[in-house]
C-alpha cells in the first residue's frame, strides 16, 4: 500500500472514523463535526499544546492526550466528553478566570470573546478558587493596539502568529510561571517596539488582551480566519 | 590509544603512588571545602614535605558523610578523621606510622557498612583533575574494550541485561532507550547528559561531575559507539561551576589522551562532547526542555510523542540520559550485566546515590543497593534524628516527591514501591524530617518552589501550582476552611493529571502525599487554629481597611 | 398555600441587576401571585427576617458591613441566589484590588471633592482590603451570572425555583452577559 492510500481508522465518542496518518485527533474529531473545546489551538498556526482544554481520553490509557497534538493510531478509541474531562475543563478555565483580572462586563471583547464563550460552553457559572487580583499593565503606546495585559490568557497566539505568518518576531514571553509576560521585542513598549503593523496578532487574539483602538466595541468581532486561507495561498506560491 | 597504553599508564600510576607509604586523601567537595579543608590539604603539603616521610597528599571528591567533614583517610591504613581544622595537619602528619589520632577518629562503620559503591566507587581515591587516577582505577578499559571488541548490539544487549534504569527520576530502561535511539533513522544523532540537577537538598550527580568527571564522560562515548551518535552533550548548571571547570581539564585531558575527538583508539568511532550551561530553570531538567535550552530557545517542554529518541536536538534521534545513569555504564561493562543485574530488587537493579538531608545525624551523599529498607537508609546509614527528637516523615524524589511516613519505613527502596507510596524515585534527593516539621509547612514549600519554577507554558502548572500555594498559605495562616482543604484536593487532580510534563503532574505530589499521611495536621491547622509543630505562626494579614 | 418568602439584597454593585429584575415588566405580576417580597430595596423593611425561602443578592462584598449582612443573610436563608456578576466575581468593584483601597478613598475624597476633604469616619462601614464574591465568604445555592442577567434569566431561573424544575443557567447567561 503506498503511503498516500495509507488510512488510520478509530473512534472518535464510539463514532467509526477514518484519518490519514499524522493527522490529529483534533483535525479528524473536527472533520466529523466532534467538537473538541480549544483555546491556544488556532487553525494555521503550529501547535504548543499548552492550555489543555483539548485533552482526550483513550481507551486503555490512564493518561490524558492534547488532542491538537496526539496523532491518530489505528484502533484508537478516544473520549472527547467524559465526566473526568468535564472537571478538568471546568477547572482550568476556572483557573484562567483567577489568574488575571477578566472583568467580562467592561472588556472591548464582551460578546465575542473566546474565553468567555468556551467559559458558557462548559457550564461555568463561577469561580471557586480565590481570584488572584494581581496588578498588570496596559500597553496603550502603540498608535493603533493596546495590549492590556489583565486580559491575556497567555495563549501564545500572538507569539506565533508574529514569527510563522509576518516573521517578525516582535512578540516573545518573559518570565516564569505565573508571572509569564508576553512582550515585544526585549520588553520595549509596543509603541517603539520593531513591530510592523500588520496587526495579525490582534485578530489571532482569543481575548482582550490585544485590540485596535479604532474598534472597541461588541459589534467589532475579532477575525481570525484569515490564517488558513494565507498559508493555503502560500503553499500554491 | 590501545588497552596496552592504558594499561602502561595504570601501571605508572601504581608505580609513582608506591614510591610512597601514606596516602591522605583530603576530601575537597563543596561541603568539606566550604568548612576550610583547602586550607588543610595545603598544611598537610607543608607538613608532609618538611616531615621526612614518604607521604602523598591528595585532593579527591566527595567521600559522602558530609557533615563530618572536612574529612581526611589514611590509606593504606582507611584511618578516616573527621572534622579536621588546618591546625591538625601537623598532628595528623606526625601520627603517621603510630597509633590514631582518638578525638579525630570518625567512627562510622555502620554508615559504611552497608553502602555499595558503584557509581562513587572513585569517590574519594581519585584526584578528579587528574586524568591518569582516574585510568589507574580501570577507566575508560570498558570504552577502549566496547570499542575494539564489541559490537553496538553487544553494548545495548549488556546495559538491557543489567537491568539499569534511568536515574534522572522517570525510572525508564536505559536499555531500551539505547535501542530505540538505535534503531532511530538518520545519519546524525546525539546524545545528551542531563546534569541539571536542580532539586533542593539534591548534589548527587553534582558530586559524580566534580569528583569522577571522567566517568561521566566515558558513560558518554560509550552510549554514542551503542547509539551511533557522534556529537554529545553535556548541560550542566551555571549554578556548578566546579563541575564545569572539572567537566572542562577532563574533556580536555581526554582529548589529548585520544579517547574523545576523532577515530578512537584507532578505530571508525569519533565522538566529542561539548558543554552547556543551563540558567537556573528547574524546569530545563525536563528533556524536551532541556532540549529546547541547548538549542538556544526558551527553556519550555513540549509533549511527547515525538521522544527525543526519534526527534530530539535539532529533529535528530537524541539519547538523553542523566550524569548517574551514564556513571553507572562503565562498570556494568565491565562486569558484565549479570553482575549489576545481580545488585538490587525485582524490578529496580544496582545501586543507587541519594542526598541525604534534613533534621538526620550523617548528612550527606550514600549509595545504597536498591531494595535496601529506608529504615536503614534512617537509622542506620543516617544515624538517625538526633537526640530529643522522633522521626516524622521521610521526602524522596525532590520537589515533586512526597512525604513517607514512619510506618512505611519497613518498604525497599525502588522505583515502584515509592510510587506506590506517593513518591517518587526522582534524582534521589531525602529530606528527613522529625516532629519539629509542619506537615502542611513542609507542603507548602515544595509547592512554593515548583510554583516559582513553573515555565509558565500549559495552565494547570502555571496557574493551579499558584492557587494551590494560595490554598496551603491559607491553611497555614490560620485563615483556611475544610472548603479551601476539598477545593484544594480537587485542584491536585487536575494539576497533576492535566499538566503538560512532569514539573507539572507531580506538582501535587507533596500536598497529596502529607493529606494521605497527615491529614490530622490539616485539620488542627483549620479546626482548632493550630499548628502542632508550632512552626505556621497562624497570623493572617488584617483583611479590614484600618 | 402560603407563598415563598423573597428577598432581594444590594450589596457593592450598581443596582443594575435589580433594574434588570424589574424588565421582567408584566410578568412581575404572575411572579407576584406566588410570592412574597419580604425584603429589598424596593420594599420597606429595614430588618432581614427569621426566614426567607429565597434570596436574590446584588453585589460583592466590599465592606465590613456587607460581610456581616451576608453572614446574616445566609444563616436565614433557604436558597440563596447570587445575582450578577458583582456577587460571582466581583466584577467592577473588585477593579480596585489590583491597587488596593487607599488609592480609591483617594481619589474620591480628595482629588474629587473640592470641598471638605476628608474621609469620613463615621456613618460609614470600614472597607474591606479586597472586594471579594460572595462565595468567599458563604455557601451560594444558585449562580446566575451576567451584566446584568437578562429579565428572561430572572423569570426562567425563578419560576423554575418556584415549580422545582431543572434549570439550565449556562443556556441562559454567562459572565458579563
Amino acid at each position: 500500500m503506498s503511503a498516500e492510500n495509507d488510512v488510520r481508522t478509530l473512534t472518535i465518542d464510539e463514532q467509526e472514523v477514518s484519518a490519514r496518518p499524522g493527522q490529529t485527533i483534533l483535525e479528524v474529531a473536527r472533520e466529523n463535526g466532534i467538537n473538541i473545546p480549544t483555546l491556544c489551538h488556532l487553525d494555521g498556526l503550529s501547535d504548543v499544546g499548552a492550555c489543555r482544554l483539548c485533552l482526550v481520553e483513550i481507551k486503555g490509557s490512564n493518561k490524558l492526550l492534547p488532542a491538537c497534538v496526539a496523532t491518530v493510531q489505528e484502533g484508537m478509541e478516544v473520549s472527547t466528553d467524559t465526566e473526568r474531562l468535564r472537571r478538568h475543563r471546568r477547572t482550568i478555565l476556572e483557573l484562567l478566570f483567577a489568574e488575571r483580572n477578566h472583568v467580562c462586563s467592561v472588556c472591548v471583547s464582551n460578546g465575542h470573546c473566546e474565553l468567555q464563550a468556551m467559559a458558557q460552553e462548559q457550564g461555568l457559572t463561577h469561580v471557586r478558587l480565590p481570584y488572584r487580583y494581581a496588578k498588570f499593565d496596559v500597553d496603550a503606546s502603540h498608535d493603533r493596539f493596546t495590549a492590556d495585559h489583565n486580559r491575556c490568557i497567555l495563549c501564545l497566539r500572538c507569539v506565533r502568529a508574529c514569527a510563522e505568518i509576518e516573521g517578525a518576531h516582535v512578540w516573545d514571553v518573559m518570565g516564569r510561571g505565573i508571572d509569564c509576560l508576553v512582550i515585544t521585542d526585549l520588553h520595549e513598549q509596543w509603541g517603539n517596539s520593531t513591530c510592523t503593523r500588520c496587526g495579525k496578532c490582534v485578530q489571532v487574539c482569543p481575548t482582550g488582551a490585544l485590540f485596535e483602538k479604532s474598534k472597541i466595541g461588541t459589534e467589532r468581532p475579532k477575525d481570525p480566519q484569515f490564517l488558513p486561507y494565507l498559508n493555503l495561498m502560500r503553499e500554491a506560491q | 590509544m590501545t588497552i596496552e597504553e592504558l594499561e602502561q599508564i595504570a601501571q605508572s600510576v601504581r608505580q609513582e603512588n608506591a614510591k610512597y607509604d601514606y596516602e591522605v586523601n583530603v576530601c575537597m567537595d563543596l561541603a568539606c571545602a566550604s568548612q576550610g579543608s583547602g586550607k588543610l590539604k595545603e598544611e598537610l603539603e607543608k607538613s608532609a614535605a618538611d616531615s621526612g616521610k614518604r607521604i602523598l597528599v591528595r585532593r579527591t571528591g566527595c567521600m559522602g558523610p558530609c557533615s563530618h567533614g572536612p574529612l581526611v583517610r589514611i590509606d593504606p591504613e582507611e584511618r578516616l578523621y573527621e572534622h579536621v581544622p588546618p591546625a591538625k595537619a601537623q598532628r595528623i602528619v606526625d601520627s603517621l606510622g603510630g597509633a590514631p589520632i582518638a578525638e579525630l577518629q570518625c567512627d562510622l562503620n555502620e554508615h559504611f557498612e552497608s553502602q555499595v559503591r558503584v557509581v562513587l566507587e572513585n569517590a574519594g581515591y581519585i584526584d578528579p583533575e587528574k586524568m591518569d587516577d582516574y585510568i589507574a582505577r580501570d577507566g575508560y578499559k570498558a570504552l577502549l574494550t566496547v570499542l575494539l571488541e564489541m559490537t553496538p548490539g553487544g553494548v545495548i544487549h549488556r546495559i538491557t541485561e543489567s537491568g539499569l534504569r534511568g536515574r534522572g527520576g522517570g525510572g525508564y530502561p536505559t536499555g531500551l532507550k539505547w535501542g530505540t535511539v538505535a534503531k532511530a533513522a538518520g545519519g546524525v544523532k546525539y546524545v545528551v547528559c542531563n546534569g541539571d540537577e536542580g532539586d533542593p537538598g539534591a548534589f548527587m550527580d553534582r558530586s559524580v561531575m566534580e569528583g569522577d568527571p571522567h566517568r561521566v564522560l566515558e558513560g558518554m562515548a560509550i552510549a554514542a559507539y551503542a547509539v551511533g551518535a557522534s556529537k554529545g552533550f553535556i548541560y550542566v548548571r551555571a549554578e556548578y561551576p566546579i563541575a564545569v571547570s572539572r567537566l572542562t581539564t577532563a574533556l580536555r585531558e581526554a582529548r589529548r589522551r585520544g579517547l574523545l575527538g576523532n577515530n578512537i583508539a584507532n578505530t571508525p568511532f569519533s565522538f566529542d562532547v561539548e558543554i552547556r550551561l543551563g540558567a537556573g530553570a528547574f524546569v530545563c531538567g525536563e528533556e524536551t526542555a532541556l532540549i529546547a535550552s541547548i538549542e538556544g530557545k526558551r527553556g519550555t517542554p513540549r509533549t511527547r510523542p515525538p521522544y527525543p529518541a526519534s526527534s530530539g536536538l535539532w529533529g535528530k534521534p537524541t539519547l538523553i540520559n542523566n550524569v548517574e545513569t551514564f556513571a553507572n555504564i562503565a562498570p556494568i561493562v565491565r562486569n558484565g550485566g549479570k553482575w549489576f543485574h545481580d545488585m538490587g530488587s525485582e524490578r529496580s537493579k544496582g545501586t543507587k546515590v541519594f542526598a541525604l538531608t534534613g533534621k538526620i545525624a550523617n548528612t550527606g551523599l550514600v549509595e545504597v543497593p536498591m531494595g535496601i529498607k529506608l529504615r536503614e537508609i534512617i537509622e542506620k546509614i543516617g544515624g538517625g534524628v538526633p537526640e530529643g527528637h522522633t522521626f516524622k516523615a521521610v521526602q524522596t524524589g525532590g520537589p515533586s516527591g512526597g512525604c513517607i511516613p514512619a510506618e512505611m519505613l519497613d518498604v525497599g527502596v525502588s522505583y515502584d514501591a515509592l510510587l506506590k507510596m506517593g513518591s517518587i524515585m526522582g534524582s534521589g534527593g531525602m529530606i528527613v524530617m522529625d516532629d519539629s516539621s509542619c506537615m502542611v509547612n513542609v507542603a507548602r514549600f515544595f509547592v512554593e518552589f515548583c510554583m516559582t519554577e513553573s515555565c509558565g507554558k500549559c495552565i494547570p502548572c502555571r496557574a493551579g501550582t499558584a492557587q494551590m500555594h494560595t490554598l496551603l498559605t491559607r491553611i497555614s495562616n490560620g485563615t483556611g476552611t475544610l472548603e479551601d482543604l476539598e477545593l484544594l484536593e480537587d485542584l491536585c487532580v487536575t494539576v497533576k493529571e492535566a499538566s503538560l510534563c512532569g514539573l507539572g503532574q507531580t506538582a501535587p505530589n507533596p500536598v497529596l502525599s502529607t493529606l494521605k499521611y497527615f491529614r490530622n495536621e490539616y485539620i488542627e491547622h483549620i479546626v482548632n487554629k493550630r499548628c502542632p509543630a508550632g512552626v505556621c505562626g497562624m497570623e493572617a494579614a488584617a483583611e479590614v481597611l484600618a | 398555600m402560603s407563598k415563598v418568602k423573597l428577598a432581594t439584597v444590594w450589596l457593592d454593585g450598581c443596582s443594575g441587576c435589580h433594574m434588570s429584575f424589574l424588565d421582567m415588566d408584566e410578568r412581575l405580576l404572575e411572579l407576584a401571585e406566588l410570592v412574597d417580597v419580604v425584603y429589598s430595596p424596593l420594599v420597606d423593611v429595614k430588618e432581614y427576617p427569621e426566614e426567607v425561602d429565597i434570596a436574590l443578592v446584588e453585589g460583592a462584598v466590599a465592606t465590613v458591613a456587607d460581610e456581616e449582612k451576608i453572614r446574616k443573610i445566609r444563616a436565614h436563608t433557604r436558597t440563596l441566589i447570587a445575582m450578577g456578576d458583582c456577587a460571582i466575581t466581583s466584577n467592577v468593584p473588585g477593579m480596585r484590588n489590583a491597587i488596593g483601597p487607599e488609592p480609591v478613598l483617594q481619589r474620591a475624597y480628595f482629588e474629587n471633592a473640592s470641598a471638605q476633604q476628608q474621609i469620613p469616619t463615621e456613618g460609614l462601614p470600614k472597607l474591606l482590603r479586597t472586594v471579594r464574591p460572595i462565595q468567599d465568604f458563604v455557601k451560594v445555592d444558585v449562580y446566575l451570572p451576567g451584566c446584568p442577567p437578562s429579565a428572561e434569566t430572572f423569570h426562567t431561573a425563578l419560576t423554575a425555583l418556584l415549580t422545582g424544575e431543572p434549570m439550565d443557567i449556562p443556556a441562559l447567561t454567562r459572565f458579563g452577559a
